[in-house]
């Protein structure tokens, strides 16, 4: 390998190339900063593009009586009122212009009777919200920013791993990482970072994240001095695919229980009745009558009385919901729940649901439109992340920022569905901003330590030395088997002891890994650094999921099953102290007045 | 469900390149991108291939299988014989990475030369109305996940027929996405002609029937481009005139750079 990497110097680099990157990009290249745009696939591949059921946006085209402050209100109480106040109330606030702003940049949106953008309902939205195209929203997110961005002229860096960021006391100040396609290293010298790396859903067995979800921009950040927050906050999506084996943990779109999709169990129960929170039981249809009055409207796009069915209960609740039946014993014959759309025309249901009618059939033999799914949990998504300013995406390292799921604070403890598209478009934008903002008060080329180049150089090919060792892929096996068992829907401390026991010693093995087979595409060779982030982050899970020692959200914890008003007001805070990871509480961020009120009254 | 039996590409640009043979446990509903991690796992670490979403929606894991065009996460095991040996190949029209992997690069270069979308300078947002019944076919076209499979499969491309440029199935796909939008006003024929080659695919239909995503291409996409070019340049009464009064099909640049 040659020694000296190559070396791509920017303003502002943007690390990770789904929405959140994407946008960020947009945004810090129109406000006149030279941008790269990093990405581990091909562009155009990122996790955004599987994003099936919408974008909530508090536009009011299908009811008119929705607004910004009943979005901020849903958010913070999906959230279990742990959310950044300041984060929720921008997200309301702005995603309304950030869709538009899509729509005039290409995007062709499902349409109202009268030409607007449609909205469909979705759990925990007190209206018709989310923006979409059928049920491959995110496909159509994720090219118009692609078009955007080529338009725009942004430098693309594709199939391009990050493995360390360059920091120096004041501040970090660029990232080295490795072609995927010949295993070359490479150095990319910037003034300001954004990372938009998404999720850590691959440390978990059932998941229905890809390959790329291995928390870099988590571990990354906290390697370079930031901090993360609510890392015990991990979502279970209550409706993955159960069966055949080869496609268990794949997302069945919430689209399908906003559609009318009913969930029942073995004896044909419809059983999410019982499950209904008693404080928010009101919010929802008190009878199958008045669920299916709601149905009938909603499939006409109609205004109704009619309250929400209860599988529209938040993600969170449906989650456990399925989970306790199915570990009751009255879960269907492959270890899951009914989830029935098949009442409706069948025309109707190929419409609004096109890729969850050709992943069954092609998937599983099964016709959604003649007969119920099996679904069950699957890990979906994280809350917590990497700690940002709520207006900028400033961590607390100086030149480094974060937007999107790498990022925590926005959602609390429970994400509610269609609230992280608009939160990309949100916070990309505004991180985008931040970060040329930031880049433009550095002057000069800016100076990357040598020394530190040349030992991420040699570390990166440590593994490709001679002689056997670890395999990869049986230490990711056994980490996923660990998170599954003992950091999953439901913890005890005794099992998240023994979690963080078990990673330790996974830590220990892992610098003794060994790979075959020579740098250039070696997914082996790439699996030992996201080995090292999914290790980091799972670390950083279970020990922020021990801390709290309460049930709030998608955090359940079996020994402590009732919050506990001590931990209502905190978010745990993870970081590295020399090599070891310290977990704190601190004191979530005041509430003023003004939005205490929109979440106390009844707002309309 | 008995052992699969698969054989898998190995070669780099360098090498000619072997097929390597492997028994693979087979589950139901496996699908051959599940084998090919099977074969990672436990007997070719370092074997090369290019997926990301296991469901069918972000198309990278296109490549031959017994040598059709294929998504490997969505062709299942069991659509073969028992007993029949399923041959995984890269995608051939694309320059060879590794093993399953090819360098789809091009694709990007032909796709920044099409004129991006423009809408109307005099139509304020707020006005835009558009019914659902007008826009499912530029939806149809916006379905594309780009797994280039109707590229590999054109045998333009792939047999590398001609020395002049022709941007493929997919990139005329954008463009009727674009063309037919319900409120863009550039205009892309010139580029579709020269640039984008329209002229050169005879509908064979190859593309329509390899796409994941059922998209219509030759019928719904690339014939009415093609009826789009030809009343441009080709109308017999158009070309008359222009003969008379010298005026140029195409229209002058515009002005200002696009939106």
């Amino acid at each position: 390998m040659s020694e000296t990497p190559e070396r791509y110097p920017h303003d502002v680099l943007v690390v990770g190339a789904g929405g959140a990157g994407l946008r960020a990009a947009i945004e810090a290249a129109a406000m006149g900063a030279s941008v790269g745009l990093v990405c581990k696939s091909l562009l155009g591949k990122a996790h955004t593009v599987m994003a099936e059921g919408g974008v909530a946006a508090a536009m009011g085209h299908v009811e008119p009586k929705d607004n910004w402050r009943v979005h901020f209100r849903d958010t913070m109480i999906g959230g279990k009122l742990l959310n950044n106040p300041r984060m929720a109330q921008l997200h309301a606030q702005e995603a309304p212009d950030r869709v538009r702003e899509l729509e005039a940049w290409g995007a062709v949106f499902d349409r109202t009777r009268d030409g607007r953008i449609l909205q469909r309902p979705f759990g925990g939205h007190s209206y018709s919200r989310l923006a979409h195209v059928g049920d491959r929203t995110g496909l159509e997110m994720i090219r118009t920013l692609q078009d955007r961005a080529v338009a725009a002229g942004i430098q693309v860096y594709m199939e391009c791993t990050i493995t360390h960021l360059m920091s120096r006391p004041d501040r970090v100040r660029g990232a080295f990482g490795y072609w995927r396609t010949t295993g070359q290293p490479v150095l990319f010298p910037a003034k300001a970072i954004v990372l938009a790396t998404g999720g850590v859903g691959r440390a978990f067995e059932v998941t229905s994240n890809s390959w790329e979800y291995s928390g870099d921009g988590q571990a990354l950040a906290l390697l370079a001095g930031a901090e993360l927050i609510d890392m015990e906050f991990v979502q279970f999506h209550p409706t993955g695919m159960v069966w055949p084996p080869g496609v268990r943990g794949l997302l069945v779109t919430e689209a399908v229980r906003g559609e009318g999709g009913i969930l029942r169990n073995k004896d044909g129960e419809r059983f999410m009745w019982k499950y209904l929170p008693e404080d928010r039981r009101h919010e929802y249809a008190a009878t199958d009558e008045e669920a299916s009055r709601w149905v009938e409207a909603q499939s006409a796009s109609r205004p109704t009385d009619a309250r929400r069915p209860p599988e529209l209960s938040t993600r969170d609740n449906v989650a456990r919901a399925i989970y306790t039946e199915v570990r009751e014993g009255r879960g269907s014959p492959h270890g899951g729940v009914f989830l029935d759309i098949s009442y409706l025309p069948a025309d109707h249901v190929r419409r609004k649901l096109p890729s969850m009618y050709e992943q069954f059939k092609e998937l599983a033999d099964v016709d959604i439109t003649a007969g119920p799914m099996e679904v069950g949990p699957t890990t979906h998504y994280i809350m917590g992340g990497i700690r940002v300013d709520a207006e900028t995406g400033a961590t607390t390292r100086p030149g480094l920022f974060a937007a999107g799921e790498v990022s925590g604070g926005m959602h609390g403890a429970n994400r509610l569905g269609g609230n992280s598209l608009s939160d990309l478009l949100v916070f990309g934008q505004r991180t985008g901003a931040g970060a040329a903002a930031d880049a433009a008060t550095q002057s000069g080329e800016t100076y990357v330590d040598p020394v530190a180049v040349r030992a991420a150089a040699a570390e990166l090919a440590a593994p490709l030395a001679p002689g056997s060792g670890e395999d990869p892929y049986r230490l990711h096996e056994e980490l996923q088997g660990v998170m599954q068992t003992l950091v999953g829907i439901f913890r005890t401390e005794s099992d998240l002891d023994e979690a963080i026991g078990k990673l330790a010693d996974l830590r220990r093995r892992w610098p003794a890994i060994r790979v075959t087979g020579g740098r250039a595409y070696n997914p082996g060779w790439g699996l030992v650094y996201e080995l090292r982030n999914m290790l980091i982050v799972s670390e950083a899970i279970a020990r922020s999921a021990k801390q709290r020692r309460e049930s709030r959200g998608a955090h359940s914890r079996i020994d402590f099953p009732e919050p506990d008003e001590k931990w209502a007001k905190l978010n745990s805070v993870v970081h590295m102290a020399g090599d070891s990871m310290k977990v704190k509480s601190a004191r979530l961020p005041a509430l003023p007045n003004e939005l205490q009120q929109l979440i106390t009254k009844e707002v309309s | 469900m008995p052992d699969v039996h698969l054989s898998v590409f190995r070669g780099t640009p360098s090498t000619t390149g072997t097929f390597a043979e492997f028994d693979v446990p087979a589950e139901e509903g496996m699908v051959v991108l599940d084998a090919l991690h099977w074969i990672q796992a436990h007997e070719a670490p370092d074997l090369a291939v290019r997926w990301n979403c296991k469901a069918a929606k972000c198309g990278s894991c296109s490549a031959e299988v017994n040598g059709r065009p294929s998504l490997t996460c969505k062709t299942r095991l069991s659509d073969f014989e028992e007993g029949e040996t399923i041959t995984v190949e890269p995608m051939r029209a694309f320059p060879l990475v590794r093993d399953l992997v090819t360098d789809v690069s091009w694709n990007y270069e032909v796709n920044k030369s099409i004129p991006p979308f423009q809408p109307p300078a005099d139509q304020p947002q707020e006005t835009w109305r558009w019914q659902q019944e007008d826009i499912e076919r530029v939806q149809e076209f916006r379905k594309c996940i780009e797994c280039f499979l109707c590229q590999d499969v054109c045998h333009v491309l792939r047999n590398h027929e001609t020395e002049q440029p022709f941007m493929g199935p997919r990139f005329l796909v954008r463009s009727a996405g674009l063309e037919m939008h319900p409120i863009d006003t550039a205009d892309r024929t010139r580029h579709l002609k020269d640039e984008g080659g329209i002229g050169l695919c005879n509908i064979t239909k190859c593309c329509t029937e390899v796409c994941p995503e059922h998209i219509k291409i030759t019928d719904n996409a690339i014939i009415p481009l093609k009826e789009r070019v030809a009343d441009k340049y080709y109308d017999p009464i158009q070309m008359v005139w222009r003969k008379i009064t010298g005026r140029s099909a195409d229209p002058p640049p515009p002005s200002g750079a696009p939106d």
